[in-house]
């Protein structure tokens, strides 16, 4: 028996209200859109080229200007440097440790690499919560753990056993790699649920496979997870790329001087921040803005460019 | 005599002891890695926790030190004095309305773009999208005159210009548009469209059928999409900071503030009720996470994992 298809019949289907319909749903977030979204990013290339300054002067085309001078801002390179420099590590710690958590809950259980091991559940769900934290919170919490006298969580048992106090953000040499901690302590969690996510979807029948051919748990991670894995350990990558080109919250609120002391730990997204709305230079903020966005461009076409590698399908 | 099948487990019984054998006491390793970081995340938490109820002299005489009594008050002084109470209620005000907005328009919009076919939607699609590659912090400057000029606008102008709640909801709106249809014009096309033909049959409108039948069936993406955007909402610092003022205090939202409390705070800051601040942001997101974890878990992953 076959089945009649008749069309429907042409009541409300006119092409008039189906017009009107499209043209009703879209119109308020294309609007807000153009508005908030749109207009600002295509006016900030604009705003670059002038030398805008103060809230009520009016801008003057200056063309490449602002570039120029950024190029012997000795202050923007180094926030460049602590991108670049955040860029290559946050990644590379936050998914090393992740994955080496993951592949414990996934395959570090008693019966030898095919089981996770007990509990797992409650270390997700342990692991996960400062993901859901505010960064400008987590940022408040870390300066007190951070403080550099006995009331610092850290530096009261260092002072307690007689050792030097550390300045974990007071010391120009030290005060980065604080900053480091603190960003991945925030975001292993979600790459230990993601990669987890990612692992127990890859078949018993491999690892058993793996087994029975003799393969020890290391050579179970790096010959079987890893591979299968890949997929999501990219897409991990590029997540943590653009959020190390976008560290704001973090260095603003928990540093001295926002990005201090003595501009250690500044980053663009500060320095955008701080020549927009505290030097009200806004020519020259928009310029850095511009030079972030090529950055953030540039690394989103490299990363895709490198990931593009054979995939295992299973 | 042993029969075949009890041959076979009992080499596979040998088999797992010798796996183990060879992969050594690994459990309880892999236990005291876990429970290393367990610590790591628990520990500055709890620590905050515990020197909400202390007293000024206890917090700075020794940072481990117990209290001698719980004192509550820090919290009521944090609450009241250092106005976590108003930025807290700004704060759950502009979420609210901001999400709901969210979800409404970028369903809208999602639902058309992925179910009907139009000249121009290929390119609002792309238009949408697109916002997902832009840096907030090149939009800064211009966002900020934008939103000034707003207020301009006669009438509505004084509920949407700078230092109103209203305009950081619209703005947190248009910014959270890009992820959201990105994410459910995907969901959208995946749904089956017998029955919203079936509806069409009926005499159903076009609006009719959005709203009681593919929404509906939308939910699983539509839950996950409204956690990732209340978390993404409510955490936002950036924003709010360039758009209130600190001529607006009485506007700002709650990261805002204590922010605010940290950074501006002197020699004769009111450390115990910072830490109360600080323990009554924490805990409600604690409570709320505890809950819906497993939702939690899956709507903020579900970028990644498509």
């Amino acid at each position: 028996m076959t089945k009649v298809r008749t069309r429907p019949p042409l009541v409300n289907r006119t092409s008039l209200t189906r017009g009107r319909f499209i043209a009703g749903f879209l119109s308020v977030p294309v609007l807000l859109y153009l508005i908030y979204v749109i207009a600002p990013y295509a006016q900030a290339f604009y705003i670059a080229t002038t030398d805008w300054r103060g809230v009520s002067a009016s801008p003057r085309f200056v063309a490449l200007e602002n570039f120029k001078r950024l190029l012997s801002d000795d202050v923007f390179w180094t926030a460049i440097g602590h991108n670049g420099l955040l860029l290559v590590l946050m990644p590379l710690l936050t998914i090393v440790i992740a994955l080496f958590f993951a592949f414990l809950l996934n395959a570090g259980g008693a019966s030898g690499g095919v089981s996770g091991v007990w509990g797992s559940r409650f270390y997700r769900v342990v692991f996960f919560f400062p993901q859901v934290l505010a960064v400008a919170i987590v940022a408040v919490l870390f300066q007190q753990v951070f403080r550099p006298d006995r009331s610092g969580m850290l530096n009261a048992p260092l002072m307690a056993l007689g050792l030097e106090p550390i300045g974990f953000l007071s010391d120009p040499g030290v005060a980065f790699w604080s900053i480091l901690g603190v960003l991945v302590w925030q975001a292993v969690g979600f790459y230990v649920v993601l990669f987890s996510a990612g692992m127990a979807s890859i078949p018993r029948e491999m690892y058993e496979a793996a087994q029975i051919d003799g393969a020890g748990r290391g050579q179970l991670f790096f010959g079987v997870t890893l591979p299968l894995l890949w997929d999501t350990v990219q897409v991990g990558w590029i997540y943590l790329g653009i959020a190390a080109l976008d560290v704001f919250a973090i260095v603003w609120v928990m540093t001295a001087e926002h990005g201090g002391p003595d501009h250690s730990t500044t980053v663009m997204a500060a320095e955008i921040y701080r020549n927009a709305f505290q030097y009200f230079k806004f020519g020259y903020a928009s310029a850095m803005g511009v030079v972030l966005f090529f950055f953030t461009v540039a690394f989103a076409v490299v990363a895709m460019r490198l990931s593009r590698r054979e995939r295992i399908e299973f | 005599m042993v029969s075949q099948a009890e041959k076979v487990t009992l080499s596979r019984s040998a088999a797992r002891r010798r796996r183990r054998v060879r992969l050594g006491p690994l459990s309880g390793l892999s236990h005291l890695a876990l429970a290393v970081w367990t610590v790591l995340v628990a520990v500055p938490i709890l620590w905050t926790f515990l020197a909400s109820v202390k007293s000024e002299d206890e917090i700075f005489g020794s940072a481990w030190s117990l209290p001698a009594k719980l004192r509550w008050d820090n919290w009521a002084r944090a609450w009241d004095h250092a106005h976590v109470g108003q930025y807290m209620v700004n704060s759950v005000l502009v979420v609210v309305l901001g999400t709901f907005g969210t979800m409404l328009f970028g369903s809208m919009a999602a639902y058309v773009l992925a179910r009907y076919r139009f000249r121009g939607n290929r390119a609002i699609y792309v238009l949408f999208v697109s916002g997902l590659a832009f840096p907030v912090y090149l939009a800064l400057t211009p966002l900020f005159f934008v939103v000034r000029n707003m207020g301009n606008v006669p009438l509505i102008g004084q509920f949407i210009g700078l230092d109103t709640r209203g305009g950081l909801v619209l703005v947190y709106i248009a910014y959270s548009l890009p992820f959201t249809v990105f994410f459910l014009s995907a969901f959208f096309r995946t749904l089956p469209g017998a029955v919203a033909e079936a509806a069409f049959v009926d005499g159903a409108s076009h609006s009719r059928v959005f709203f009681q039948i593919m929404l509906p069936m939308a939910r699983p993406g539509i839950v996950s999409i409204t956690i990732f955007n209340v978390l993404g909402q409510w955490n936002q610092y950036q924003i709010p900071l360039v758009l209130l003022s600190g001529q607006s205090k009485d506007k700002w939202v709650l990261t805002q503030g204590i922010a605010d409390i940290s950074t501006a705070a002197g020699y004769d800051a009111d450390w115990s009720a910072l830490f109360a601040a600080l323990s009554m942001a924490i805990l409600p997101m604690l409570v709320v996470y505890t809950i819906f974890q497993r939702q939690i878990q899956a709507g903020l992953t579900a970028g990644a994992l498509k």
